[in-house]
């Protein structure tokens, strides 16, 4: 079986696909930073940028709800800001009494709480939507153009070459720790749970070898390959006049964002 | 599901932006370094090194083992990563491990990445490294406890971190915050321990070269075990502070300009964590702290023996 589910690629023909990967890393990254300096309860900047969203949305024709089928990853996370609610500023809503705690939401308490879990929510997007139309070595190239040093962007690229053949070599020390591991129904199997996280180290220290040593032979097949430091690609972005006008157009939407946020 | 995303990954929208942009200069700053250094004292041949761990530390996450009712633990790796290929090219791996993460799988956003890095990749390495590098030339049961102590203080120094992380920038109200961060990597981090101590005893009996005191020595200089002990004993002391005394330390902030509602709480939401027989005095947190970090110190000192023992 080949692990190939980490590939957040969708194929498709669209206006936002063949777009430079440059424009679109450069765009995500404003409207990300464009969600963080809206100020607590923009809402109508707010409601404007998920529009703006749904827009992109329709033009990668992938489906206008595709993000907001897949933006709830980091919802969990929401939990931590739950305690925002109760926030001393701003007046009482409330007065709820459970044994010893005493709890006390607060409008202005709730408005913070709104506006963090709409920012979180609209960027998980802009990221899901980025990597949906654009191949991984595209956005790592965008990302070298973009000045992230050559190491960083190199390391990048074999981690991602290298996740699909290691994740094959984790599947297969799983494969072989549920063939050993028989179990017979109602009886406790296996030991405590010390002897458990044990046998995951050493399954650890097994791929560690396995992986330091293919990385061995990965670096020796390369050097016969002509390789001198550096990954080369024959894929050279050049921006047309079509990425200049789209790249001019997010900007201007972000920057009546802000505006707005701030009327 | 095989990648199931780890509740240290902070998504974008939790961190103002004055903390994300100054967690990004410093690990910007840290990078630089990190990178000059590999490139001077390692050869080409490192990169490729670095990818495949990198790939490595991803994929080790997904090897999880069961715990109770349901839940599992898993593997960070930074710790691991720091000992067994030194600070410096820890730091780049755990960096290129969380941009993939914050990029593919939106697990931990992209404008707050640079805490992120610096939490996961920056102070894991420091610990994880420095800890070890104090033991390096002592028995193997010796440095396999303190890799345990260090992988569990990694992992609560981090989360310790975060909550501190989403404190400042207004998100989350300290005294609620760090008891349930530190509550649940306390656990987390018991896992983490366990497994980096197994899989450093597997590495040093089947490739002792990588483990041994001239490879560790030559990774990283003496003042990185400064850093890793420095940080630990803090993160010690300031961990029952912090849960026991958000009001004293949400004043310090005050004063120092950190926060805008610092203001004092007009509630008690969580009793205090302490040991009964000494009553609450700062004295019985930080001794409540320390007895956590002796009892897991003695867990992992137990753990390597009998490992120790197997192996001979």
């Amino acid at each position: 079986m080949h692990a190939d589910i980490f590939d957040r690629f969708h194929e498709a023909e669209s206006r936002l696909h063949r777009l430079d990967p440059r424009v679109k890393v450069v765009v995500t990254l404003l409207f990300i930073l464009s969600n963080a300096l809206l100020p607590d309860g923009a809402w109508a900047a707010f409601g404007l940028s998920w529009l703006s969203l749904l827009w992109a949305n329709q033009l990668s024709s992938l489906g206008v709800d595709f993000t907001f089928k897949r933006s709830f990853v980091a919802l969990p996370f929401a939990l931590a800001a739950v305690s925002a609610i109760f926030s001393p500023q701003g007046k009482p809503l409330a007065d709820w009494s459970i044994g010893p705690l005493m709890l006390v939401p607060t409008d202005y308490g709730l408005v913070k709480f709104g506006s963090i879990v709409l920012r979180s929510w609209l960027s998980v997007q802009a990221a899901i939507l980025l990597v949906a139309v654009t191949r991984f070595p595209d956005m790592i190239h965008a990302f070298e153009h973009l000045r992230v040093p050559a190491v960083l962007t190199t390391i990048v690229s074999f981690l991602y070459r290298y996740l699909f053949v290691l994740t094959d070599e984790v599947m297969r020390l799983l494969r072989a720790r549920e063939s050993r591991s028989a179990t017979v129904a109602g009886l406790r199997s296996g030991r405590n749970v010390v002897w458990r996280a044990q046998v995951a180290g050493h399954m650890a220290g097994q791929l560690f070898l396995r992986s330091y040593e293919r990385s061995d032979r990965i670096y020796h097949a390369m050097l016969a390959r002509g390789y001198a430091g550096q990954l080369r690609t024959l894929h050279p972005h050049v921006m047309k006049s079509s990425d200049w006008r789209f790249a001019a157009f997010s900007a201007a939407l972000i920057l009546f964002l802000q505006l707005l946020g701030r009327l | 599901m095989l990648y199931s995303p780890a509740p240290m990954h902070i998504p974008d929208g939790f961190l103002s932006l004055v903390m994300s942009l100054f967690f990004w200069g410093v690990t910007i700053v840290t990078l630089a370094i990190a990178i000059s250094k590999t490139n001077r004292s390692l050869g080409e041949k490192q990169v490729p090194l670095m990818g495949v761990m990198a790939a490595f530390i991803f994929a080790a996450q997904m090897l999880n083992f069961p715990v109770a009712g349901g839940t599992s633990g898993h593997f960070l790796g930074g710790a691991l990563a720091a000992i067994v290929l030194g600070p410096w090219a820890g730091i780049l791996v755990m960096t290129a491990v969380i941009a993939v993460q914050g990029l593919l799988f939106q697990d931990g956003g992209l404008l707050v990445m640079g805490a992120n890095i610096f939490n996961m990749g920056l102070l894991t390495a420091i610990v994880g490294y420095g800890l070890y590098r104090s033991v390096m030339g002592r028995s193997k049961g010796a440095r396999l406890a303190v890799a345990g102590l260090a992988a569990w203080l990694s992992t609560v120094i981090a989360s310790l971190l975060v909550s501190l992380q989403l404190w400042l920038s207004g998100t989350s109200r300290l005294e609620i915050v760090v008891p349930a961060m530190l509550g649940v990597h306390v656990l987390i981090g018991m896992g983490e321990a366990v497994i980096t101590v197994a899989a450093l005893a597997f590495i040093e009996q089947t490739r002792p070269d990588l483990l041994s005191e001239e490879a560790t020595a030559a990774r990283g200089g003496s003042g990185w075990v400064y850093a890793g002990v420095g940080i630990s004993l803090l993160a010690v002391l300031l961990s029952p502070l912090a849960s026991a005394f958000p009001d004293g330390l949400e004043r310090v902030a005050e004063d120092m300009g950190f926060l805008e509602m610092g203001r004092p709480a007009p509630y008690e939401i969580l009793p205090d964590y302490t040991i009964p027989f000494l009553g609450e005095t700062a004295l019985s947190t930080i001794i409540a702290g320390a007895v956590g970090a002796l009892v897991v110190l003695g867990l992992a000192v137990v753990i390597g023996q009998s490992l120790r023992k197997q192996n001979a």
